[in-house]
């Protein structure tokens, strides 16, 4: 599609969750020094003139975008963290933080549309946002209460839209840690017959926490619903990779539910 | 009819110090409750999301104590639906902030063992972030 992505050389972790508090600048550090790594790859010619920072996982794209507007916003506070960072330089705000589906949407689902080589003719999907793709507004990529994005991104697939009432309703998020795995169960269980009940067969999500939590989690849901029946999970871009022929790269080995049996029976996977 | 509210261990420090470090205007809140019908968690908590800002307003250091400033999951559905422009994953977060800066921790990291295995970071990272001082 005539863009190439070129990795970060030494990035580091932003953090999983952008810290809500108003005082702690501590934590606002390991986001912006990533950007900071942008500058540097303009500068050494990495890219050329090139500042957009392209995520994929939802949840480091909110923590990047959240600190950045954050630091844009308010000169005063950035000018705390540049002065945290005395080993780096500073940042000046001039990076652009975006969500991979934007890019998508900004080169035209048509686009993506021409290059699909094994369209999903047929094949059901139900789209599941979650929480940090959307909100808060001013930092997620669409309309909080009514987004579409994912819908036209399946539909440039050649899949049909399944549209589920809990697409995006928290999924429990990080309870999957600890003593409280059973809020993350009961609410794949909500969110995955809502989109069974509506024909559905299969779920994909752009945030790996998501795919853990309705993906693995199906395992304990099972547990506390016999009657539950499990459904595919997939990461949206394992779905992509499908349509564009590109089967080596689905890595479907790595889903908990496998959704093999399924795509071949469909006549979207040989053997 | 007059109701009376009995408010035990009142703390007008509390309202402050959470309206500090959430930079919201706690205050402000009307108590329409349109957080607690917004949000995923409210089921599973033993006191509302809109109970959270009203302990909190008064003060009332058993809000502490609730088990629902720990469920909320930052999930931003009441943020963006709140008539008063309140962002109250902020003020839960300052709640959980108060109890973290005391090393009141939420999970105890060592209790994982095997499971920290199969979990991906994304998940350990942040339950680490929110549940850990
Ligand atoms: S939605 Fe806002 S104003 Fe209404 S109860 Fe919740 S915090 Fe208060
Ligand atoms: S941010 Fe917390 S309180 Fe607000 S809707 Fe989400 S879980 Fe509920």
């Amino acid at each position: 599609m005539d863009i190439e992505l070129v990795e970060i050389p030494k990035w580091n972790c932003c953090g999983a969750v952008s810290s809500l508090t108003a005082d702690d600048v501590m934590h606002h550090v390991a986001p912006i020094r990533n950007l900071i790594r942008v500058i540097e790859m303009n500068e050494e010619g990495l890219v050329n003139d090139e500042k957009r920072l392209i995520v994929f996982c939802s949840m480091c794209f909110n923590v990047l975008r959240r600190s950045n507007k954050r630091v844009k916003e308010d000169p005063k506070f950035l000018e705390t963290i540049n002065s945290f960072m005395d080993e780096e330089r500073d940042y000046d705000g001039s990076v652009k933080v975006m969500h991979f589906l934007e890019i998508l949407r900004d080169i035209g689902f048509y686009k993506v549309k021409e290059r699909v080589k094994k369209p999903l003719k047929g094949l059901k999907v139900s789209a599941y946002y979650g929480c940090t793709l959307l909100r808060p507004r001013g930092v997620g990529i669409d309309d909080p209460e009514a987004p579409s994005i994912m819908e036209k991104f399946i539909e440039s697939l050649g899949a049909e839209v399944v549209d589920n009432p809990y697409k995006s309703l928290c999924c429990g998020s990080y309870h999957t840690v600890g003593g409280n795995k059973e809020l993350v169960a009961e609410r794949a269980y909500k969110i995955i017959n809502a989109a069974r009940e509506r024909g559905a067969d299969l779920i994909i999500t752009s945030c790996p926490l998501c795919a853990f939590n309705l993906d693995n989690r199906q395992e304990l849901t099972k547990k506390i619903h016999p009657d539950f029946e499990h459904m595919p999970v997939l990461y949206f871009t394992q779905l992509m990779a499908l349509a564009m022929g590109m089967e080596s790269e689905t890595g479907f080995d790595g889903n908990y539910i496998d959704p093999r049996p399924l795509l071949r029976e469909r006549g979207f996977l040989e053997g | 009819m007059t109701e009376t509210i009995i408010i035990k261990d009142r703390n007008i420090d509390l309202l402050r110090l959470a309206s500090e470090i959430s930079g919201e205007v706690i205050t402000l809140c009307e108590q329409c409750g349109i957080c607690t019908t917004s949000c995923p968690m409210a089921e599973d908590m033993d006191i509302t999301p809109a109970s959270i800002m009203r302990y909190t307003q008064l003060g009332d250091e058993f809000v502490l104590e609730t088990r629902a400033i720990w469920y909320c999951a930052s999930c931003f559905s009441c943020t963006v639906r709140c008539p008063r422009g309140i962002d109250l994953a902020k003020v839960a977060e300052a709640l959980r902030q108060i109890k973290l800066r005391k090393n009141q921790d939420y999970l105890k990291i060592d209790e994982l063992k095997e499971e920290a295995e199969e979990l991906p970071a994304i998940a350990l990272v942040s339950a680490m972030r929110k549940y850990t001082g």
